[in-house]
């Protein structure tokens, strides 16, 4: 198990570029101070020694949830393109991906 | 005594043909109208398409047709449900000006059984938040002080049924969001079992913890929004196998020889006087019946910490999906990282932006175990906790909230306080349980304390019966959201 320490600017600058949230300098201050305490606060928990309890992801889990292998209607795809902010030749317009061609 | 149920009541005048759905929806129109602009409880307020909908019922009932349970009820709807052609933007930038293109079971739900939804209300930002104070379009106002907070998230459906804006409301709940603001805005709130209610078309927070609920201003008026709105739902995965909930016809059973567990963990934080309120709650429910008994219950000690790692984790995940690609918000960037990185940072507030970096952290290599994996394991313990007290007690009971509604920016600039604030409901998220808030009296300060009753899985039914009792004994100490000069606007939503 990681040790848990008291979180950096860095590891939230690293967090967020994960999350793709561009974070000002000042954000940044702000946000680590926050979070450190949100976990500071969580320390209780990470601290547990619960070896040999099994983890909950759901408290009341259902599980091989199928429908009937019929087919139906569904939404149209020019309804789910209208709310696109760009869409070209009936699909989602992004910029370019992938860096220039050497 | 038969049980005040003011929604169901316009139902049977709308449904009987003595009273015109119109005229109802008119004059809860007018209360909007009236006071909307000071307590912003909406982000969109649907007045046409209401009058439109209403007359349809109104016709349909001059024809022999039966519109349905909530026959000409108007009912407000949190922003997070997807609503067909209506902009649905759960309060935030980068869903501004987005119609989803299909309604939300529930929604569909409300419309089979007649309902006239009236708006969309406010709420915190993606449901993150404890005062609606992190909604981009503004805070809700506490309709009994405005220069409180109504609670959050679902601040605005509170806020609209304590000021009489709609007899019913939909909220959602992951840690609280139903049943805190409905302690802090003097309505009930019911946040039932995980699976019961359909999440399909509830724009996602945290999915193994969300469940979509009611509020009303009585425990009978709850009951029937929650018979309309639950039973199973194929377009869910994790719904329920089981038939519509029939809650409504068990309120008056009352609870001789039930057994309700005071927990004492949830005192522990609380002011004295809500402290004061719910020892007389269960002065009350012993009164009628019940045997009380003081319990305690350690891992709910635990449960805020656990909550605000799978929360935020689960937070992290779903939102990833906020990438400028497919629906609401782009700012434009040359290639796609720096684009979907540009929308995110301009679409998303501070409240927002600190869940998913805190999700994100939890789940990141070198600390998943020791965060998320120990937060799931927590949540085993407290799943336990409340097994063991189910064992010796049929219900919980115990304070919604520490103290009654606190003041407008009093706790936007620290986090860890704001989160305190559903030190007494997240338990019930993370074990799937239902619960129920219901107004007990008023604090020292004038302002609504709620009454939270917990129970077992799928016990939706007992717990409405202790609360029903709990609303006939609730002491009236002749205070209402609404000023006294003000009643009889409107259309008399308020009590």
């Amino acid at each position: 198990m990681a040790d848990p320490h008291r979180l950096t600017r860095e590891d939230v600058a690293h967090v967020a570029r994960l999350a793709r949230l561009d974070l000002s300098d000042e954000e940044l201050d702000l946000f680590t101070g926050q979070l450190a305490t949100v976990l500071e606060h969580a320390a209780d928990v990470a601290s547990l020694d619960l070896a040999g309890v099994a983890p909950t992801a759901h408290a009341m889990a259902v599980t091989n949830v199928l429908r009937a292998d019929e087919p139906r209607p569904g939404l149209g795809r020019d309804e789910l393109l209208a709310g696109a902010p760009a869409v070209e030749d009936h699909r989602f317009r992004v910029p370019r991906i992938l860096g220039e061609a050497p | 005594m038969t049980a005040p149920r003011p929604a169901a009541d316009i139902a049977r005048d709308v449904r009987s043909g003595s009273r015109r759905a119109v005229d109802v929806v008119d004059g809860y129109l007018a209360a909007i109208a009236d006071r909307e602009a000071e307590v912003h409880a909406f982000n969109l307020v649907l007045a046409e398409g209401a009058r439109e909908r209403a007359d349809d019922i109104d016709r349909r009932v001059a024809a022999g047709e039966d519109p349905g349970a909530l026959a000409g009820v108007p009912v407000a709807v949190k922003d997070n449900l997807c609503t067909r052609g209506v902009p649905t933007t759960c309060s935030s930038r980068i869903l501004e000006g987005w119609c989803p293109p299909y309604d939300a079971t529930v929604v569909e739900r409300l419309a089979a059984a007649g309902a006239v939804v009236v708006g969309k209300t406010n709420m915190d930002e993606f449901a993150m938040g404890s005062s609606t104070e992190t909604s981009a379009t503004g805070p809700t106002r506490n309709p009994w002080d405005l220069d409180r907070v109504p609670g959050g998230s679902s601040g605005g459906s509170a806020a609209a049924v304590a000021a009489g804006f709609a007899p019913l409301a939909l909220g959602s709940d992951t840690g609280g969001s139903i049943r805190q603001p409905a302690a802090l805005c003097g309505v009930v709130g019911l946040k039932p079992t995980y699976g019961t209610v359909s999440r399909y078309g509830l724009v996602a927070f945290a999915s193994s913890l969300d469940q979509v609920g009611p509020f009303a201003t009585t425990v009978a008026d709850a009951a029937v929004l929650f018979d309309v709105i639950g039973g199973h739902d194929p377009a869910d995965s994790t719904s329920l196998h089981r038939p519509t909930p029939r809650v409504t016809s068990v309120l008056d059973q009352g609870i001789d020889g039930m057994t309700v567990g005071v927990v004492r963990e949830f005192l522990d934080g609380a002011d004295a006087d809500v402290s004061a309120r719910i020892a007389a709650a269960a002065q009350a429910l012993a009164a009628a019946g019940a045997r009380v008994e003081e319990i305690s219950v350690p891992s709910m000690r635990l449960a805020l910490s656990a909550y605000y790692l799978i929360a935020p984790a689960e937070a992290s995940s779903n939102l990833a999906r906020y990438d400028g690609v497919r629906y609401g918000l782009r700012v434009d960037a040359p290639d796609t990282v720096a684009m979907n990185t540009a929308t995110r940072s301009a679409g998303f507030g501070a409240e927002v932006k600190r869940r998913i970096m805190l999700g994100t952290y939890a789940l990141s290599a070198g600390y998943f175990d020791a965060y998320y994996g120990q937060a799931l394991r927590v949540r085993t313990r407290i799943l336990e906790g409340f097994a063991e007290a189910y064992r010796r007690c049929d219900v919980l009971l115990g304070p919604t909230t520490p103290t009654t509604a606190f003041r407008l920016g009093a706790k936007v600039d620290d986090p860890l306080a704001m989160y305190l604030s559903d030190v007494c409901t997240i338990p019930t998220n993370l074990a799937g349980h239902p619960a129920v808030s219901v107004p007990f009296g008023t604090g020292d300060d004038g302002l609504p304390v709620g009454a939270q009753l917990l129970g077992p899985a799928l016990e939706e039914g007992t717990l409405l019966r202790a609360a029903a009792v709990l609303e006939a004994a609730a002491p009236d100490d002749g205070r209402a959201p609404v000023p006294a000069a003000r009643v009889g606007s409107g259309a008399g939503g308020a009590r």
